[in-house]
């Protein structure tokens, strides 16, 4: 976080000259800020901190993964003696970092990072809001989610390591210590982790709402909201609705640790032992985790979805092809979230016809996503496009999509899914879809926003760089891997040297996943150092950089309380009018008013 | 020391690139260059290497599968893998179709309209019978996915045809342990609560259920004699563990009991065919053999956390969840034998691989399968050693292999005296 006090810091002479600014404490601006900008950027820093622990526990399984029982200083550099001695990775600590990458990733990154993040800088920002509804909220929402990460990062120092049982914590498993060492002390941090995370995400996602629906400004219409703010809308609606599911599993789970009840666990005889549990079922757990869990990718690639689109829209001076089309598919995504989970349980146990059911919503999800896909390539068409980072970074999100989303139907066909659960095809489809489409809007959105939220401009050349290694990187990691997984590799071995059928080409494939993973971790590097040094050393920007239609732009470069010095700005058109023929320029900002006889869109 | 040098490097390393791209910076700026400001020839440069990097992208995708052909699994060796895999292929082909026009276009059109000082973007906002025909032909195609995916899924997991032969898969921490029904086809009852070293599966019979509550009579005893023993001495929460540890062995021995009561009425109401009495002549087994051709239903549970039956080869998976019984069929269609003049590798075999993270050795969690001529399986099976004369054998002395035998063909006369003894 001090990075980002500093920075404000450093621009502190700016804002103390400002008129509109009244006198704040170091604390109350810096620190504990009900500021929309400021507690976006808190978001964004602390998620990048989490992405980078994530990342190098990714590097460390990798590695063991390509070259198992091999001696690497890296990983004894950060593991030690005793989670990897003589510098090779043990089985238990293994486990434990694909549990907690998948854990940081997934919440911590692209939920809190990506919606945290984007949602607090630009809700307010595109509707012409001058914060959100409850800054205090706000804040708090932002305290929640710290203390969740810090949590979470403090359970790897614990004496029994980590939770290891995977990111979804299946009980039993994670119910019962003696069947992992990561399911005692680590196991009860996650689960309170992840209850204050979730509370954090509440708060944050009940704000965002009421923001959306109350503070629009005048003319700001719902058919007149960029996309980015349907989507982080439509987000914020799936999260309330499908994040209290997950406490109720893990209070559950918490329950059946410490008070001896029983929902999840039934007739185990585990280190010798009758346990006395009777009743519960694991299936239950996985209900309601999934319940969640599904919606939750949605919760990830719909900001996402967003983000993409008004970059792609703006860099291709076009304006985004069928917005209404748009906004319908979202919300079909959103709904259609809601009743697809059981299709990670195909082959669970559960009712083979409850299967077909599901086979059937979650292919219909296709639909949509294919709408979207050709909504895209049709902005692009004919377009003149400016090819920033951003922008870079956009396409690269379609690409990535159209990947993972098509081995998705795959994965959405139970017969299908039979050969093909829990291997590393399935690693590589969501790693694909939700991951690297999901940090790639992520970098497009910084490298879109950065002159917004930080009044300077991140280095264009290292952009292209980080781009184009991280891009190459994301195909060689996860392309080799769908491989892997229809060869039959399952996920979360710790090595395959124990098959003879996996030593030939799936331990080359290893080692060509591995490569590129450890050069595309490395790539982030250039991110990071452009990221922060841009934030003091970078070109000042100015106030409109990418001549882009939206609110946000309207507003002064220096931060100040209210966002907009005058009066709130009035919105009269929609924000897509890019290159609108018999207009001078290629852009019409929003609060434009529509000239004499021209029609809205 | 040597990491702290290569730290050392690093942080110099990067330094050095700091200062230069500092440099590189300041000169920029004094040229009057502004990043946002994307000079045309980084736009062409940006839409070209767009084409490059597409094509390279999907020709890499196109040569990796003919590359590493070696990597996919062998021809599937069941009925439901040959369904499965023919779907597989269906499913490549359209969603093949897919993936090349979207992705040519996608990069196509991002390399040729880069950004051209003077152009204008052709002003195109929606175009509502294009968008209607790219909804309703992927639903279309969808439709057909979707009717071919149940199709398959409603052949592999319908009912089985009564009478289809049982084999219990099992799985614990971490290995697999079988159970073939034996002489009558029918595997017995089993309890939780009866697991121990001689009864791996916690089978249900009479004997066992007998000398399991003599044995948690005996452990009881000792328990509470340990606790007086220890009450002036121990701290308080000693004594507590204790008192909880008394208080488990007398559920369990109620458990027990209630079981005893429920398997005397369930015999007296079906008679020889009641589930317990079908515990005696189960084999249970560290090696796992099917027959070729032979509907088998896999009967499959768990003893303490979720695990995963899966037979790559076999395309087939189901998981293995404490509490409950998890079930799958499948007809193996090839001999371990013929796979591998197949595969033309004499050392393969079939393997049964966990497939649900499940601790700390679940990497290695396997137990190979043997598929085998009907008669072969038959004399195989026979040989087995049955439960009841194992344990049996395992009481009286230390196991001999001639004897176990012998004692097999007496099961026979061990389910009756049983059955009368109840």
């Amino acid at each position: 976080m001090s990075a980002v006090a500093n920075t404000q810091a450093a621009h502190s002479g700016h804002h103390h000259a400002d008129l509109h600014q009244h006198k704040e404490s170091f604390i109350s601006k810096f620190v504990f800020s009900h500021d929309h900008k400021m507690i976006s950027k808190q978001f964004l820093v602390t998620a990048i901190i989490m992405a980078w622990i994530a990342m190098i526990m990714s590097v460390i399984f990798r590695l063991q993964i390509a070259w198992p029982g091999e001696s690497f200083a890296f990983t004894h550099f950060f593991l030690g003696e005793k989670w990897a001695p003589g510098g090779v990775l043990s089985s238990t600590m293994y486990l434990a970092l694909v549990t907690i990458h998948g854990t940081i990733m997934v919440f911590f990154v692209l939920t809190g990072g990506l919606s945290g993040t984007f949602s607090n800088l630009l809700i307010p920002y595109q509707i012409g809001a001058r914060d959100m509804a409850s800054g205090f909220i706000n804040m708090l929402s932002y305290w929640f989610f710290l203390t969740a990460s810090i949590i979470m990062i403090f359970s790897l120092f614990v004496e029994s390591g980590p939770a290891a049982g995977g990111w979804t914590v299946y009980p039993p498993l994670s119910a019962l210590p003696q069947a992992i060492p990561g399911s005692g002390t680590g196991m009860t941090l996650w689960l309170f982790s992840m209850v204050l995370f979730v509370a954090g995400s509440l708060m944050g996602s009940l704000n965002y709402i009421v923001t959306v629906m109350n503070l629009r400004t005048k003319g700001m219409k719902m058919t007149r909201l960029p996309l980015t703010i349907w989507a982080l809308l439509l987000t914020a609606i799936v999260g309330v609705l499908a994040f209290p599911v997950l406490v109720s599993a893990v209070v559950l789970l918490i329950m059946d640790r410490m008070m001896g009840t029983s929902f999840y666990l039934s007739e185990i005889h585990i280190a010798g032992e009758a346990l006395d549990h009777m009743g519960g079922s694991p299936i239950l757990y996985q209900h309601l985790f999934w319940f969640l869990g599904h919606p939750e990718v949605y919760i990830v690639i719909l900001p996402a979805f967003g983000i993409s689109s008004e970059v792609i829209s703006t860099m291709s001076r076009k304006p985004i092809f069928g917005y209404r089309a748009m906004i319908g598919s979202l919300m079909a995504i959103s709904f259609l979230s809601f009743i697809v989970w059981a299709h990670h349980m195909f082959i669970s146990g559960m009712n083979p016809f409850l299967g077909s059911v599901f086979v059937f919503t979650t292919v219909l999800i296709a639909i949509p996503s294919a709408v979207k896909v050709f909504n895209y390539l049709t902005t692009l068409w004919r377009g003149n496009i400016i090819f920033s980072p951003g922008m870079l970074f956009s396409i690269g999100m379609v690409s990535t999509f159209i990947a993972g989303g098509l081995t998705g139907i795959i994965l959405a066909d139970s017969a299908l899914d039979i050969q093909v659960h829990d291997t590393y095809f399935v690693i590589a489809h969501f790693h694909m879809v939700m991951g690297v489409s999901a940090i790639f809007a992520m970098f497009a959105g910084i490298y879109h926003w950065f002159p917004k939220m930080y009044g300077r401009m991140m280095s264009t050349k290292l952009g292209y760089l980080h781009f184009w290694t991280t891009f190459i990187c994301a195909f060689g990691v996860f392309i080799p891997m769908h491989y892997v997984g229809l060869a039959g590799g399952p996920r979360r071995y710790y090595n395959y040297t124990e098959f003879p059928m996996f030593n030939g080409g799936v331990a080359d494939l290893n080692h060509i996943i591995s490569v590129f993973a450890i050069i595309g971790a490395a790539a982030q590097i250039i991110f990071t150092y452009n990221f922060f040094r841009s934030i003091f050393l970078g070109q000042k920007a100015v106030q409109n950089p990418w001549h882009s239609n939206t609110l946000e732009w309207t507003t002064p470069v220096e931060h100040i309380h209210g966002n907009w010095p005058g009066p709130l700005p009035t919105v009269y058109r929609w924000p897509y009018d890019y290159s609108k023929p018999g207009k001078l320029e290629d852009y019409v900002p929003q609060t434009v008013p529509l000239e004499d006889g021209e029609e809205e869109h | 020391m040597t990491t702290l040098l290569i730290l050392a490097v690093i942080v110099l390393a990067f330094l050095v690139v700091m200062r230069l791209h500092r440099v590189s910076d300041l000169a920029a700026a004094l040229r009057g260059e502004r990043e946002e400001l994307i000079p045309e020839k980084d736009n062409r440069t940006s839409g070209r290497m767009m084409w490059v990097v597409g094509f390279i992208y999907l020709a890499l995708f196109t040569w990796i599968p003919i590359h590493f052909k070696s990597v996919f699994l062998p021809p599937p060796a069941s009925t439901q893998g040959v369904w499965i895999d023919a779907m597989f292929h269906f499913n490549w082909i359209m969603l093949g179709i897919v993936f090349y026009i979207t992705n040519i276009a996608l990069f196509y059109f991002a390399g040729k309209y880069f950004h051209r000082p003077g152009k204008k973007a052709f002003w195109y906002p929606h175009n509502n019978r294009l968008e209607l025909l790219w909804t309703v032909i992927p639903a279309v195609v969808l439709i057909v996915v979707i009717i071919y995916g149940l199709y398959v899924w409603n052949r592999i997991t319908a009912a089985p045809d009564p009478g289809t032969m049982e084999v219990e898969v099992y799985g614990k921490q971490f290995d697999w342990t079988i159970r073939y029904p034996g002489k009558d086809k029918q595997l017995g009852a089993t309890d939780f609560r009866l697991i121990d070293g001689d009864n791996p599966l916690g089978i249900v019979t009479g004997n066992v259920v007998t000398k399991r509550l003599a044995d948690l009579q005996k452990e009881l005893e000792q328990a509470e004699v340990d606790r007086a023993a220890q009450a002036e001495i121990q701290p308080t929460d000693q004594l507590a563990d204790m008192d909880d540890h008394i208080a488990h062995i007398r559920r369990m021995r109620e458990g027990i009991m209630n079981l005893g009561i429920l398997m005397k009425e369930d015999i007296a109401t079906n008679g020889g065919n009641s589930k317990y009495l079908h515990g005696a002549d189960d084999q249970v087994t560290k090696e796992f053999h099917l027959p070729q051709n032979v509907d088998v239903e896999l009967l499959i549970r768990s003893q303490d956390v979720i695990h995963s039956v899966y037979l790559p080869h076999m395309r087939a998976q189901m998981n293995a969840v404490p509490g409950m019984t998890t079930r799958m069929h499948l007809v193996p269609t090839i001999t371990t034998d013929s796979m591998r003049l197949v595969t033309n590798n004499p050392e393969f075999d079939y393997i049964l691989l966990c497939n649900k993270v499940c601790g700390i050795s679940h990497y290695n969690m396997q137990i190979p399968l043997t598929v085998e001529k009907p008669g072969a399986f038959k004399v195989w099976s026979i040989l087995l050693p049955s439960f009841e004369n194992k344990s049996k054998v395992a009481d009286e002395a230390p196991a001999d292999s001639s004897k176990a035998k012998v004692a097999t063909d007496t099961t026979a006369v061990a389910t009756t005296t049983e059955t009368k003894k109840n």
